[in-house]
């Protein structure tokens, strides 16, 4: 049984594209055959962080339009044989997305795939009402800073009201993923805390992503990070999370950067 | 209570403050949610009541709102020129 899952946050510049590639990447990794769909119209940017940029022939648009197959727009991942990617449209105007046409992407993705995750675009417009629209789940994104919660909080009210599963009467299932996370400057106070964000949002957490370099080298490559280095502590963070995505209970740890010994002799925070 | 939190953990202790921000607005906003907004229909309806009996520049009127834990203040500041409000109301009589 095929699961839908949207990658949100409301907010822009949390990590809603990286997390996509990294989940995505995660649970191939694991065997499942998934496809990340990138819903950023006009701005895509989940081809570059895979580095699939320079494949790309047809997009989701094309595909709502008839003008390419289903068949003819995926892109299959190089590394990893059943990760594959449906891009977005660079050039075209985002209210070339209809709720049909999107609603007939998911109906066949379904049929091909286990897993579907589809990257929202940043805003409560269009666009991110249409990637959270045929959802089964949702990792909503969030970074412990005061307005990324604010916006966390109104995409789940969105989520429990706009859905086609909301409409319905059914429930979308929900996870808040915390990214960018300073577990010392959270213990110093500095940082809103796990605690605080999930007592604030009601919702609970699927994983947390810490702080690294390892993230931003991983999209420089166009590697998701699991990948890219699977022994880094978000790489371990994001498999975590998939591993709990699937079902399984996996002990909720912040995953720490292995610091090297002169750093750790001087103390030194990983930045 | 805020400033405790701030000496047991040292000054740089912000997260309390954000989160306590964050709880009240949430708690608002969450109430509001697919309603038209409050503050809005409080100020056309009190605006519409008094522009029924004085002129009003729609400019000179100032709407405050001060969202708190418990209570809210809403203030409604209108300018009234003088000289000519008598005549607008023997007109509207």
């Amino acid at each position: 049984m095929a699961k839908v899952v949207v990658v949100t946050s409301g907010k822009g510049g949390v990590g809603k594209t990286t997390s996509t590639a990294a989940l995505g990447a995660a649970l191939a990794q694991m065997g499942e055959s998934v496809v990340v769909v990138d819903f950023d119209v006009g701005l895509r940017n989940l081809d570059l962080i895979l580095g699939a940029e320079r494949r790309v022939v047809f997009d989701l648009i094309n595909v709502v339009q008839g003008i390419a197959k289903l068949s003819q727009a995926l892109i299959r991942d190089k590394r990893l044989e059943n990760l594959w990617l449906l891009p977005a449209s660079q050039t075209r105007d985002k209210d070339a997305l209809t709720d049909d046409g999107v609603r007939k992407i998911i109906a066949e993705l379904r049929t091909k795939f286990d897993w579907i995750l589809c990257d929202s675009p940043a805003g409560i417009e269009r666009g991110a009402m249409l990637a959270m629209r045929y959802a089964d789940e949702a990792v909503i994104v969030t970074n412990p800073e005061v307005s990324s919660v604010r916006d966390s909080d109104r995409i789940i009210g969105m989520l429990d009201s706009k859905t086609v599963k909301a409409e319905r009467g059914e429930r979308v299932e929900k996870h808040v993923l915390i990214t960018r996370y300073d577990s010392a400057r959270a213990s110093r106070g500095e940082m809103l805390s796990i605690d605080d964000i999930l007592e604030i949002l009601a919702t609970p957490l699927l994983g947390i992503i810490p702080e690294s370099q390892d993230v931003l080298r991983a999209s420089n490559v166009g590697s998701p990070v699991t990948l890219n280095n699977a022994a880094s502590a978000p790489a371990r963070a994001y498999t975590d999370a998939v591993r709990r995505l699937m079902g399984e209970s996996v002990t909720m740890t912040v995953p720490l950067e292995r610091k090297g010994f002169m750093n750790r002799l001087l103390g030194r925070r990983a930045a | 209570m805020m400033n405790l939190l701030r000496l047991i953990n040292g000054r740089n202790a912000s997260a309390p403050v954000a989160r306590e921000r964050l709880q009240i607005l949430l708690a608002h906003e969450r109430g509001l949610r697919g309603q038209p907004d409050l503050l809005e229909l409080l100020r056309a309806e009190i605006l519409a009541v008094v522009s029924r009996h004085v002129a009003i520049d729609p400019e000179k009127v100032v709407v405050r709102m001060d969202r708190g834990k418990h209570v809210s203040t809403l203030e409604v500041d209108i300018e009234v020129p003088n000289g000519v409000q008598r005549s607008i109301a023997a007109v509207g009589a």
